[in-house]
């Protein structure tokens, strides 16, 4: 298992997909005391941010820290390189559920003591199972709806507040040259996952476990952005996704559901010419934004597993102005930190502060009971209701009966 | 004495030769093979090591998926598409490259040169620049000339223009390799064989082709076709590309062994349940090869 895992990554290496994991941190020699640790990120899209991690990690004293920067499907990678001894030793990820219910990672818990309350609870939550903490939240990631001010005034469109004027505002949007919204390029049913179901009042997985949607307001919200695709108001088939700000920056959209990181550009871009608003509400809910963290954490395969919760504590607990530099040097993220989130000067003006109004009023992070099974099962339906025109509450009920399976899978292990 | 050395070394050699390649042969295929069946009858997330006996339950909870049936009917319906389109396109060609007579290699080249090039790649050509869904992709820019609106290529399931896009990039880059396949059949016919048909009177065309280079081609023919089943059966690359984000998979065009990197591969690592559905899917191409060979009458003596 072992060998062939490595032989692929080598082989992968060689044709230039991993080309930038390479093991130089960057340091001279002489340094290098105690353990030697390797730390896993998945490959951030801004320039400086490699850098800016291996300086991190360069400063550590205790432990020779190797940093590895993962192109590529991060998440499959780390999945199988935590079944391996050759794996990290510690990574961002979410942790899973299935990763923390198979003993992969460590618990952390002991790391956040007299701090914990420092920490955005929106994030900490999802990486609470159990009473225990298996992952410390590094930065806060959300999206947010872009749109042009400017072609709004032109078609006469007020920014819509509600589910229904957003449907409404994309149709008027839409000419030959130009669609309304965008959505991503499978039409929504991806990145929206339980936005819509949020903005409508409910919720994916209760507090309790139970399935947080067996509700009719679901059907009828869903049904709302299958209206969106039937209008023809959405962009389909960009050539980048809805992660890139590009098409409504080329404007090939008058609106873009995208990441708070695409801020800064489309700020340079547009300047003045564009406007932030959160999923806007349906019914008797309210808006809604998902919010959602890379968590770091320690694989229980790791051989300092001691040293790599120290360092995971040296770096994303006590080192507050290495997280500040992560957050806000290179791309653009909130601090997990609340107390560094307050400070910052960037997210106090314009767009920026809307955003964090809109993360602290509105935001929802995707529950740790919702697995990738419970996920597919609900994007599946979702796309078939969003582009085949399904019924909706024929697909939901298949839903609710697969999710309701797989909590008590989840349920029934712990 | 001489003798018995002589087979003693017949062994060793035997072994030098075979050995390292029976020694890879089983431990990356076969031990792989036994441990994904032995994977099958246990409840293994996120492990290869699993203690929880499940027995059958992987098997029952995979063939009452829908979306494993339904994957199933994906590659039924790829299958109905290329099948047919890719014999009688490489069959066109290898007819119609046999009849050339000046520069004869560089035509075989060229319509071979696809057949060289990655999946991956091919792939990402056709989404980005044929058919990106955008006013400014090739497929779009042509419709636009005759005043067509653009066309979501890959997002658009009514009607489902996806499996244009799916089908011509495969057709591209196979249908050089099966015409060289049959260039090399339709080298082996003897010209007696038409020069005869020519003095019976057959007109040359659609009445030599039924009657004479059909049925000398059966050969290949038989071989082509197994081949292509058997190579539809393993889409991964394009469809992977083409329609893949990083949000997951749409639930369309959806062949098995895609369905079976989600499940197994994906986020969620649920390896006993993939392994169940490859077992399921492997005993599928068996019956099917060998329902195929035994119709065709494949290995049967040629009379």
């Amino acid at each position: 298992m072992t060998i062939s895992r490595r032989a692929l990554l080598a082989a992968g290496a060689g044709v230039g997909l991993l080309t930038a994991c390479g093991s130089n941190t960057g340091r001279g020699d002489g340094s290098g005391a105690g353990p030697k640790l390797s730390q896993w990120y998945h490959q951030y899209g801004e320039a400086g941010t490699e850098q800016a991690v291996k300086r991190y990690a360069a400063a550590y004293k205790k432990a020779e820290v190797t940093v590895q920067w993962r192109p590529g499907n991060y998440d499959q990678q780390t999945a199988a390189a935590l079944l391996t001894e050759s794996g990290p030793d510690v990574f961002e990820g979410g942790p899973t559920l299935d990763q923390i219910q198979g003993g992969q990672v460590v618990d952390l818990t002991d790391l956040l003591e007299g701090v914990k309350d420092d920490f955005n609870p929106a994030v900490l939550t999802p990486k609470t199972y159990d009473g225990k903490i298996w992952g410390i939240p590094q930065v806060i990631d959300m999206q947010l709806l872009y749109y042009r001010k400017s072609l709004l005034k032109d078609a006469g469109v007020e920014p819509p507040t509600t589910l229904d004027a957003l449907v409404d505002a994309a149709r008027k949007l839409t000419t030959k040259k130009v669609k309304g919204l965008f959505l991503g390029n499978d039409g929504g049913a991806g990145v929206l996952g339980g936005t819509p179901l949020y903005a409508a009042g409910l919720q994916l997985v209760t507090e309790d476990g139970k399935v947080g949607f067996d509700d009719p307001a679901a059907a009828l919200a869903l049904a709302k952005i299958y209206q969106l695709y039937a209008d023809k108001s959405l962009l389909l088939g960009a050539p980048t996704d809805w992660s890139d700000p590009s098409a409504f920056l080329q404007g090939l959209t008058a609106m873009q559901w995208s990441g708070l990181w695409a801020l800064p550009q489309v700020q340079k871009e547009l300047g003045d010419d564009f406007g932030v608003l959160p999923f806007p509400k349906d019914g008797s809910g309210s808006p809604a934004v998902p919010v959602g963290a890379f968590g770091a954490a320690v694989s229980a395969r790791s051989k300092h597993k001691e040293a790599a919760s120290d360092f995971v504590k040296w770096l994303w607990v006590e080192r507050a102005d290495y997280q500040e530099d992560f957050a806000l040097s290179y791309g653009f993220h909130i601090p997990a930190r609340i107390s560094l989130a307050k400070k910052a000067d960037k997210l106090k003006t314009g767009a920026a502060a809307e955003a964090v109004r809109f993360t602290t009023d509105h935001g929802y992070a995707q529950p740790l009971l919702w697995t990738p099974a419970s996920q597919t099962a609900y994007q599946d339906a979702l796309s078939r209701i969003i582009k085949s025109g399904a019924n909706p509450e024929s697909e939901l009920r298949t839903v609710v009966r697969k999710v309701s399976a797989e909590l008590d899978r989840v349920k029934k292990k712990s | 004495m001489t003798a018995e050395r002589r087979v003693r070394n017949h062994t060793l050699w035997f072994w030098i030769f075979v050995g390292p390649f029976a020694l890879g042969l089983g431990l990356f295929t076969y031990v792989p093979l036994l441990w994904s069946v032995g994977l099958s009858f246990f409840d293994a997330h996120n492990t290869v090591t699993p203690t929880e006996f499940v027995g059958l339950d992987n098997y029952q909870a995979v063939l009452s998926d829908d979306a494993f049936t339904d994957s199933l009917r994906t590659f039924l319906v790829f299958t109905a598409f290329i099948v047919p389109a890719t014999y009688v396109l490489s069959l066109a060609l290898a007819l119609m490259v046999n009849r050339v007579r000046r520069a004869q290699a560089f035509f075989r080249s060229v319509f071979f040169l696809p057949a060289a090039c990655s999946y991956v790649v091919a792939a990402l050509i056709w989404k980005m620049s044929i058919f990106n869904g955008v006013r400014f992709g090739l497929a779009n820019t042509v419709l636009g000339w005759f005043g067509g609106d653009p066309i979501a290529w890959l997002s658009t399931t009514d009607p489902p223009w996806y499996w244009l896009v799916i089908v011509t990039v495969r057709l591209w880059l196979q249908a050089g390799f099966y015409m060289i396949l049959f260039l090399a059949g339709l080298q082996r016919i003897d010209p007696g064989l038409y020069e005869a048909a020519a003095v019976d009177g057959a007109r040359p065309g659609w009445q030599v082709l039924r009657h004479i280079t059909l049925p000398q081609l059966r050969a290949t023919s038989i071989a082509v076709v197994l081949l292509l089943v058997i190579n539809a059966f393993q889409a991964f690359d394009e469809f992977y590309n083409l329609l893949s984000d990083a949000r997951g998979y749409p639930p369309y065009a959806r062949p098995p062994l895609v369905y079976l990197y989600y499940i197994a591969l994906g986020q969620g690592q649920n390896l006993g349940l993939g392994s169940a559905g490859a077992v399921v899917l492997a005993l599928i191409i068996v019956v099917v090869t060998v329902g195929q060979a035994r119709w065709f009458g494949l290995g049967r003596r040629e009379e």
